[in-house]
Formats: structure tokens, C-alpha cells, sequence
């Protein structure tokens, strides 16, 4: 049976988004990401001083792998600021899919999500295949999909943090309240355990990169990390029982000798 | 000419955006633009005028997350 994820009518069959940055050496990036087996990567648009081809050598070195790109509008603090990047990372990266972040804080990196929202609306009707990085807020998330989401991003935890899922009951809340919009774990996992935890839940994708870059061993984080969402996903397809309080013998108790 | 370029003051002679991509050494097709927040399309670049104290961003290619 194909279980395939849907993001913008594009079928994929990974449901692990990987992110780019921080890792020890282009090398282990490009081992990472084939271990992941990861099929969308997350890119960014950054300065550079003329002559340097830094940005260069990245771009070629993604492209080689064949891999979808999702570019991101990391540290736009404005409307403006995310509005313009995005159409930026469009033409540089030709793709109209965006993963949009309008940032309201440098404690916790959290989505600031007026702008997310008012950003979302304006890149939507621009055309873009807009993946707002957003809140586990059933209301702000209503309002993404009034703008022309077609895909939800709530937080796991803040950014780079690891600490997996802070809120497991607005998580669950929202995939109950959303059940066919895809939807997408996006940062703060640290272990695999967590990301398996996501799709137990019944969460579409995750999307990491810190907790693997980051790892002793990122290629092999890489490969931990696609297994636990394999095993997750496929949890999830098989009915988890529901936990109970009271214990229930799983021996047979007919026939029990002594009874 | 004294514009601003990726948040630094540049003293150019690049009379539009097109000109200064070349006077800095940047490849044309492997960057972005954007002038005062607003983006600037490949295209426009050549009939993109720039004016004292304007503020261009030129982005490239770069990991995250």
C-alpha cells in the first residue's frame, strides 16, 4: 500500500524535511542528507561580499543531489522583510514554495504571528506555496488557512533547542481540529524518539536540522531519525491502543492453573 | 556614488543595479536583489537606477534550517 505525503499537490514519499545548516563540513551534509533519505531541504538566502562564492559552491552541491529545495525566511522580523526575501528566494531558487517565518523574539525564536499571518495572505495571493512556521494556536492557524496555507508548520519547541514536543495536548489538539490539512512538526525535536512521537500523534511530516547536524554523528542521526519516522508513520497507521490506567493481563487467564 | 550594499557603505560608479553586480563581482545569475526592501527582479536589474544612498541587498545561495 503506497502511503504517500502531499504537500501543493506534489507527492512524496519522505516525510522528513532536513534542514542545511550548522553541519560540521559540506561532506557530512550531503552523507546526512542521502542517510536521511529526506526529499525537501530547507535553503536560506544570506549576504555575501562580492568575489566570495561560498553561496555558490552550497547551491551546486544541493542541486547535485537532486533534492527538492524549501527556502526559508529565516530572521525576517517584518511583513516586509518576509514578503521581499520570499520573493527573492522564488527566483533564486526557482520555486514558488516558501517556508515562511516571521520571528517576534530572539529568546525564544517564536513565530510572530501577526505578521506570519498578514505575510501569509500577501505571498498566497502572489502565488506562492506558502509553509507558514507557526504556533500550535488552533485560531492563528485557522487564520493561515483563511490566507491560503495549505500546509500547517507548529512548533515543536523553540528552534534548536531539542527539547521534542512541549505541547503534546495542543498538538494533539490540532491535529484533531485540522484532520486534512498536512501537517508538519517543525523544530525543537532533538532524538528520534520524538520525532516518532510526532507521527504517532498522527503528524504528516517533521522538519529538523539542529539534532542532526548537530549529533556526535550526523550521518548516523541521520539514518536514526529516518527509521524513527518510518516506525512512527507506520505506528500510527495501526491503531495504538489507548493507554489505560488499570492494568490488563495480556497472558490468557482461562486455564490459569491454581485458579 | 555613496550607497549602502549588504549593510555596508560602498563608494561606487555602477550607475544601476545590473553595473554594480559586475563592478562588485558578484555572478548575476547566482544572486537576488533587492533595493530599499524592495525586490528587484533579474530582468530589471539593467533599468534599475541607483540614487545616492540607496540601501541593495544582494543574497545568495546559503544552508538553513
Amino acid at each position: 500500500m503506497s502511503d504517500l505525503l502531499c504537500f501543493y499537490d506534489v507527492e512524496l514519499k519522505s516525510r522528513l524535511l532536513v534542514g542545511t545548516a550548522q553541519y560540521p563540513s559540506p561532506a557530512i551534509l550531503a552523507d546526512s542528507l542521502l542517510a536521511s533519505r529526506t526529499e525537501i531541504v530547507t535553503v536560506s538566502l544570506r549576504r555575501e561580499a562580492g568575489g566570495a562564492r561560498a553561496g555558490e559552491s552550497f547551491w551546486s552541491m544541493i542541486r547535485s543531489l537532486g533534492l527538492r529545495v524549501l527556502p526559508n525566511t529565516a530572521g525576517c522580523r517584518t511583513v516586509k522583510e518576509a514578503v521581499t526575501t520570499a520573493q527573492m528566494a522564488r527566483e533564486l531558487f526557482a520555486t514558488n514554495w516558501i517556508k515562511l517565518e516571521v520571528i517576534g523574539d530572539e529568546d525564544l525564536l517564536a513565530p510572530e504571528v501577526f505578521g506570519l499571518v498578514e505575510a501569509a495572505r500577501i505571498l498566497s495571493d502572489e502565488g506562492f506555496a506558502v509553509f507558514p512556521y507557526t504556533t500550535d494556536d488552533l485560531g492563528v492557524a485557522e487564520k493561515l488557512l483563511d490566507a491560503g496555507c495549505k500546509v500547517l508548520m507548529p512548533w515543536g519547541a523553540p528552534i534548536g533547542s531539542g527539547k521534542g514536543l512541549n505541547n503534546i495536548f495542543a498538538l494533539r489538539a490540532m491535529r484533531a481540529h485540522f484532520p486534512d490539512t498536512p501537517l508538519v512538526v517543525d523544530a525543537g525535536l532533538g532524538a528520534p524518539s520524538q520525532a516518532a512521537h510526532a507521527f504517532e500523534l498522527g503528524y504528516d511530516a517533521v522538519l529538523l536540522n539542529t539534532a542532526i547536524a548537530r549529533a556526535g554523528d550526523p550521518v548516523a542521526m541521520a539514518r536514526a531519525f529516518a527509521a524513527a519516522s518510518e516506525a512512527g508513520r507506520a505506528a500510527f497507521l495501526a491503531s495504538p491502543i489507548e493507554p489505560r490506567d488499570m492494568a490488563a493481563p495480556s497472558t490468557p487467564v482461562l486455564g490459569r492453573a491454581f485458579s | 556614488m555613496k550607497i549602502v550594499v549588504n549593510g555596508e557603505t560602498r563608494d561606487v560608479r555602477a550607475p544601476d543595479l545590473a553595473a554594480l553586480l559586475a563592478e562588485l563581482d558578484f555572478p548575476p545569475e547566482l544572486v537576488a536583489t533587492a533595493v530599499n526592501e524592495t525586490f528587484i527582479r533579474a530582468k530589471e536589474r539593467r533599468i534599475c537606477v541607483l540614487a545616492e544612498g540607496d540601501r541593495v541587498e544582494i543574497l545568495t545561495p546559503r544552508q538553513g534550517g
